[in-house]
């Protein structure tokens, strides 16, 4: 029963509903009743945990940040995939840098970025946070967020529809998965 | 004057008055797009402004902006631009003088206070310096930051870039290095720039021409 768990756990998140997933629960469900306790690896669990609670700091910086509260509103509704946003970095898993991230900000972007907890991800948002988009050739302009903080996502688009971002979200959810270490 | 529109005749008659009580501190007036222009000295800015908000007929109590301007062929490169509105006389008025990188021009701040960070910012952006500023920093542009970027002799670029330093573990600045040429446009090319010519509006010239041989 155990090991049938096991594989259940991991296969959990990438099951469709339907037929299979539901008996699955029923599974897990089952023996929660029966014995009390579900056995899981831990790695599993500890990514199921992650992907299911990205907390980003909210860091908008331009326009950007208009198709980000998008994402995070009634219509795409980022809550549905544990996606709150946060006001501290010391609360936060992810940091998405939407606009563009000019000189004088860099200092400031770095410093919050090193304040939020590991493991920490970064999803840069738009052509300006990718490498500078519009302002590229600009004398306050950084060229690229990358260029101060190690980027995981990279979300094309001038701005990115609100779409872009809650797919570049679960393209982040995918890599953690994927990853699949407790230490980064 | 006579045919001309009634609020051009109120701005003509407005500054005439202006330049009857100023006299010499006002060098010049025109009036362009229905706009009344003063051309100012520039060492009488403060007591033309209190005139002009003080004044019964005038009460020109808001500075709607304050900015600099750069003209690099001229002797005289900079202008400073005031533009002032008058709620109660439903007027507005452009108030320009000129001056350089050496010469200060008063700040006007004891008049309108909104003015402060305004001055700051021609500051910043073109290095106009406001004698009797009281707090002449830069507004907008990075900390330490060389230059006045508005200049047009400022490259577009900059001196600087910035870098995160993994050893020093804290935010660099390093001299320019671009990876990627400016793009210059081909106007000539068919595939760049915008085509003066629609497809198929050759077909409508052709067709006029025949019909004028005709």
């Amino acid at each position: 029963m155990a090991t049938e768990i096991d594989q259940s756990s991991q296969s959990l998140a990438q099951l469709p509903p339907g037929i299979e997933q539901d008996a699955l629960l029923k599974n897990v469900t089952d023996t929660l009743v029966d014995k009390g306790f579900v056995v899981a690896q831990l790695d599993n669990l500890v990514n199921w945990a992650r992907t299911g609670s990205l907390w980003p700091m909210t860091f908008g910086l331009a326009c950007c940040a208009i198709e980000m509260m998008h994402a995070y509103v009634s219509r795409y509704d980022l809550d549905r995939f544990g996606v709150v946003p946060r006001a501290s970095p010391r609360q936060s898993d992810v940091i998405i840098v939407a606009g563009t991230l000019t000189n004088k900000m860099a200092p400031a972007f770095r410093k919050v970025y090193d304040q939020m907890a590991e493991p920490r991800y970064v999803i840069s948002m738009g052509s300006c946070a990718n490498g500078g988009g519009y302002y590229h050739y600009s004398y306050s302009v950084v060229r690229g967020c990358d260029r101060v903080v190690p980027v995981d996502i990279y979300v094309p688009g001038c701005p990115p529809t609100a779409e872009a971002l809650v797919y570049g979200i679960l393209q982040l959810q995918k890599k953690i998965r994927r990853t699949g270490t407790l230490w980064r | 004057m006579a045919d001309a529109e009634p609020h051009i005749r109120s701005l003509a008659d407005l500054g005439e008055t202006i330049a009857g009580e100023l006299g010499d501190m006002i060098s010049s007036r025109e009036i362009i797009n229905g706009e009344l222009v003063l051309h100012a000295q520039r060492d009488s800015i403060v007591k033309i402004l209190m005139f002009l908000r003080d004044d019964v007929n005038c009460q020109f109590k808001l500075l709607m902006e304050l900015c600099g301007v750069d003209y690099p062929e001229r002797e005289e490169r900079f202008d400073v631009v005031y533009c002032l509105l008058s709620l109660t006389q439903n007027m507005r008025v452009r108030l320009k003088l000129s001056t350089d990188e050496a010469s200060p021009v008063p700040s006007v701040t004891g008049v309108y206070s909104s003015a402060g960070w305004w001055e700051r910012e021609a500051w910043d952006l073109y290095g106009i310096y406001f004698s009797d500023h009281p707090d002449l920093r830069r507004i907008l542009s990075d900390y330490g930051f060389e230059g006045h970027p508005l200049r047009k002799d400022f490259p577009l670029t900059g001196y600087v870039e910035i870098r995160y330093d993994d050893e020093q573990k804290r935010v660099v600045y390093e001299p320019v290095n671009l990876t990627q040429e400016y793009r210059n446009f081909d106007f000539l090319s068919p595939w760049e720039g915008v085509q003066q010519l629609l497809p198929g509006d050759e077909k409508a010239e052709a067709a006029e021409e025949e019909g004028g041989d005709a």
